[in-house]
């Protein structure tokens, strides 16, 4: 048992790495279904464009075919990654895509008369969008993007592929070295679980306090 | 006698095949308040969400205080206008809502001071003294921290009264206001409008179904059908003797369905 509290010590550093790549992935996705979502409902062309061949670039390919590019062909182009920036970007760019169409959905689902509103107010495109769209969009998208970030965990796993010793990773490693099957998996199925409970709590909380004051009863 | 503030000329507008506006003419004298009646799709609504910029018009002219709405004078041809010539339009015309189009997200001083602060750069603590001004001009300055859900129909009505005074227009567009108001409710609106017309020499330009209040509040009632202006006049001439015989079915009706005129 006291062997096995050294392997569980492994498993857990592969945890951290995990959690690493979840973090700075979801900021990638994030900051890309912004750019891709508004670009998604710009109302120049090029704009359009681009968010679209983006999105449907990354939503139709694998993200383990991304990952690879990411990690054993962009260095033909002279861009060589570390196993965690190519894993990052790979997450970042694959999830976003997804999380894109969330925010563009978001954005459409306010209400005409919000708009409306706004330019009887005199506002810029810019200013309503900032002031009074995108904070009334952003309420409709947070809980989809607790599925997005839940998706972006569990997709961390493929990057055990290119040698990174993420969760999964150290598994594996601890099943090889121990010849035990059941503890190492049992023991990372219960983290990638804890983990999501960890996400999709959050992501209520920041939901429920986006919304005080909205329905006139919670202030 | 002072120019027109507004002054549309022969105007069309179609949604699709159907034709809300077709050639409409009218003139608004500065402080003039105009009530604008009729059955529903007559176009009377359509054409204040046309002077907010919120409609395209299909053909004519609109002129506000002295410029063209639509179109910009450039080495003396009529171009259409651009984003920067509406916004600057804009700044000249407020319009209310029939659904109050509150901003859910923000408390009821922010609603108000948005748009000054955005728009005209004004600092916070001025926007936030013109707010209260305004805002206890619609008595409802104990409401400045109260979110838009926290409050009644009516409460939110005179709430985007204020937030539409505060970027000081010269014209107030009024679209149907109280229509969405449980009864109990339209009289303090209709109260605000009042006090505005009496203490302020806005233009006020409103579409309504309270034949009463049109009555007692408006220098000029046009009435609307099939986008035309049927028949316009004081309002006794309109209410009382009414010429056309549309106009005449039309109040029937209206006073059938219960509302005082």
């Amino acid at each position: 048992m006291t062997q096995w509290s050294g392997y569980l010590g492994l498993i857990l550093q592969g945890a951290l790495v995990t959690i690493e790549l979840t973090l700075m992935g979801s900021v990638l996705a994030l900051i890309m279904a912004f750019l891709a979502g508004m670009g998604r409902v710009s109302r120049f062309f090029i704009l359009r464009a681009i968010a679209t061949t983006y999105i449907e670039f990354f939503r139709g390919t694998s993200i383990f075919v991304q990952l690879f590019w990411a990690y054993f062909v962009l260095p033909f182009a002279g861009l060589s990654l570390t196993p965690l920036q190519a894993g990052v970007l790979a997450l970042g760019l694959n999830v976003g895509a997804y999380a894109a169409e969330v925010v563009r959905g978001a954005i459409l689902s306010v209400g005409r008369e919000q708009y409306e509103a706004c330019t009887a107010l005199n506002l810029g495109r810019w200013q309503g969008m900032r002031h009074v769209i995108l904070p009334q969009a952003l309420l409709v998208m947070l809980p989809t993007f607790g599925n997005n970030a839940i998706e972006l965990l569990k997709a961390t796993s493929v990057v055990s592929l290119i040698s990174l010793a993420d969760l999964t990773f150290q598994a594996q490693v601890v099943r090889s070295q121990t010849g035990s099957t059941l503890m190492p998996f049992l023991s990372v199925l219960i983290i990638y679980f804890a983990l999501a409970l960890i996400i999709s709590w959050g992501v209520r909380t920041l939901e429920r306090r986006m919304a005080r004051g909205l329905d006139g009863v919670r202030v | 006698m002072p120019a027109p503030i507004i002054k549309v000329d022969a105007i069309s507008k179609s949604f699709g095949t159907f034709k809300v506006l077709d050639g409409l003419s009218m003139q608004v004298m500065p402080g003039e308040k105009l009530a604008l009646i009729g059955p529903s799709g007559s176009g009377k609504t359509t054409i204040l969400r046309i002077l907010m910029t919120l409609e395209k018009i299909d053909g004519g002219h609109i002129q506000v205080d002295g410029e063209q709405l639509y179109h910009m004078e450039r080495n003396g041809q009529l171009l259409p206008a651009d984003e920067r010539h509406l916004a600057r339009m804009r700044q000249k015309i407020g319009m209310v809502f029939q659904l109050f189009n509150l901003f859910p997200h923000k408390c009821v001083m922010d609603n108000v001071t948005l748009a000054p602060m955005l728009t005209k750069g004004v600092a916070r603590a001025a926007a936030e003294k013109r707010a209260m001004e305004l805002l206890d001009m619609v008595g409802l300055a104990d409401k400045a921290k109260a979110m838009p859900a926290q409050l009644s129909g009516g409460q939110k009505q005179r709430v985007a009264i204020a937030r539409a005074l505060a970027l000081s227009p010269k014209i107030m567009l009024f679209d149907e206001v109280t229509s969405a108001l449980d009864p109990e409710l339209v009289e303090e609106v209709l109260n605000v409008m009042r006090k505005l017309a009496a203490e302020t020499d806005m233009t006020m330009l409103l579409v309504t179904h309270e034949m009463g209040f049109a009555h007692d509040f408006a220098d000029r009632v046009l009435f609307f059908d099939r986008g035309r202006i049927v028949e316009e006049g004081k309002p006794d001439e309109i209410f009382r003797h009414p010429k056309q015989e549309r106009t005449q079915s039309f109040l029937k009706k209206i006073i059938a369905a219960g509302h005082r005129v």
